[in-house]
């Protein structure tokens, strides 16, 4: 989806303030959050595609202005809404009054910490050949899809190189959307800084996007 | 803590807070009730990234490629296999791609549609790398960005800026400070800072405070 979380290439927002000595949560309820999302998502309750795409969906003012971790619990709650593993009459009196729904991966405890700990994995067998090689030139697909894509904006329409070609993956755009994992191929695409900022951009720049083949025609 | 650094934090709208910790502790309170986590799971995976993951993952990594040159390689070609091989900074998970500053190229990661980082090598990403002002900006002016970081690159050194948008994770290997020759990976280490492994800053140098 165009969402205002798709920011590359936007301008004023001013300086980057970097924080010396930053702790790692400025709440104790930061923490919480954390590790309910952690907890949920490995219980089965959603998978980090469809997690990301509840951040995305928040209203555009309320995305711009809650901090990171109101952005996870707002996306967090609501997601858990309607999937169905809460209510909205639950969240108001903030007590359980239903009975649970069946979580896919069973209740969340001790037992599972450490295998949180470690990244998933996201590598899948390929259903097919890949359609391009390292070297090859690409346009990025002119698409506006109004689900969860992973194609940012400011590549959109605009040619690059095939640089590295990482094995197929998950396809967000499919699990984010409970479409299943639709396996797809997963490229490092490189472009040129001034092809996508125009004459008056850095001529040292280039940028890389990681692109899934459906993102890409051959150029 | 000084005064000054906790007014910075907390100049937002108290009764906004308050209300945000109401509706945490109710949803952690439901999710108990419902049976779907154990409080005591929530502490251990927070005690866990407090105390497991972190730059100094990192900083091992780079310290150990800057003093052996056949782990550097294996490094470059395969970061997650490299590091698999390290014990107790090896479980960093798939698709760790590691890339190398050079005299001719400065790297740097961002994610400008989220906030994709390699925790396991840098912990949890710090606020500016998740907001606004950052996300918008790497892509399209990363000198005005490092800028903002008290950080100058020469005028024709190529800049690579790696956007993280899938479940690809990018650690920037940056180069050996000058006058290290000789040092143990563990003194190496010591200058290796988290802003150098995401390319909004060096390495310490000799003698540098640290």
């Amino acid at each position: 989806m165009n969402g205002v979380h798709d920011m590359g290439g936007m301008d004023g927002f001013g300086k980057v303030e970097p924080e010396p000595n930053e702790p790692m949560f400025h709440e104790e309820w930061e923490s919480r959050v954390l590790a309910m999302v952690r907890a949920m998502g490995a219980a089965g309750a959603f998978n980090i595609d469809t997690s990301r795409f509840y951040r995305e969906t928040l209203p555009p003012h309320v995305y711009l202005s809650s901090s990171y971790y109101k952005k996870w619990f707002l996306g967090l709650e609501e997601l858990l809404i309607e999937k169905g593993y809460l209510t909205r009459e639950e969240v108001a009196a903030g007590h359980a009054m239903q009975a649970p729904k069946a979580l896919k991966h069973g209740k969340f405890d001790l037992a599972n910490v450490e295998r949180i700990m470690v990244r998933g994995k996201f590598a899948r067998p390929a259903p097919a050949p890949a359609k391009f090689n390292i070297g090859d030139r690409v346009r990025a697909k002119n698409i506006h899809p109004a689900t969860h894509t992973r194609l940012p904006r400011y590549v959109r329409g605009h040619v690059g190189v095939v640089e590295l070609n990482h094995g197929c993956h998950v396809f967000p755009d499919s699990a984010a959307m409970e479409r299943g994992e639709n396996p797809q191929w997963l490229y490092t695409v490189v472009f040129e800084g001034r092809d996508l900022w125009g004459e008056d951009g850095d001529p040292t720049l280039k940028v890389s996007i990681d692109a899934f083949e459906p993102y890409l025609d051959p150029a | 803590m000084s005064q000054d650094h906790d007014h910075h934090h907390h100049d937002h709208d108290h009764s906004e807070l308050s209300e945000t910790e109401l509706r945490v502790r109710a949803l952690e309170t439901i999710l108990t009730e419902k049976g779907y986590v154990e409080p005591a799971a929530l502490d251990a995976i927070i005690q866990a990234y407090e105390t497991k993951i972190g730059p100094h993952n990192g900083a091992r990594v780079v310290a150990k490629a800057w003093t052996d040159p056949a782990f550097k390689q294996a490094l470059l070609e395969d970061g997650s296999k490299a590091i698999s091989t390290l014990g107790h900074v090896s479980r960093v998970g798939d698709h760790l791609v590691v890339v190398e500053n050079t005299p001719e190229r400065h790297n740097m990661v961002v994610c400008t549609l989220c906030s994709c980082y390699p925790w396991e090598m840098l912990g949890l990403p710090p606020v500016w790398y998740k907001a606004a002002p950052y996300r918008s900006r790497a892509v399209k002016d990363p000198r005005g960005v490092l800028a903002d970081f008290d950080v100058s690159l020469p005028k024709d050194m190529e800049i690579r800026v790696w956007d993280s948008t899938a479940e690809t994770r990018f650690l920037v290997l940056p180069m050996r400070p000058e006058g290290t020759e000789g040092w143990s990976e563990e003194q190496l280490a010591g200058l290796v800072t988290r802003d150098s492994m995401i390319g909004t800053g060096f390495p310490r140098t000799p003698g540098a405070p640290s």
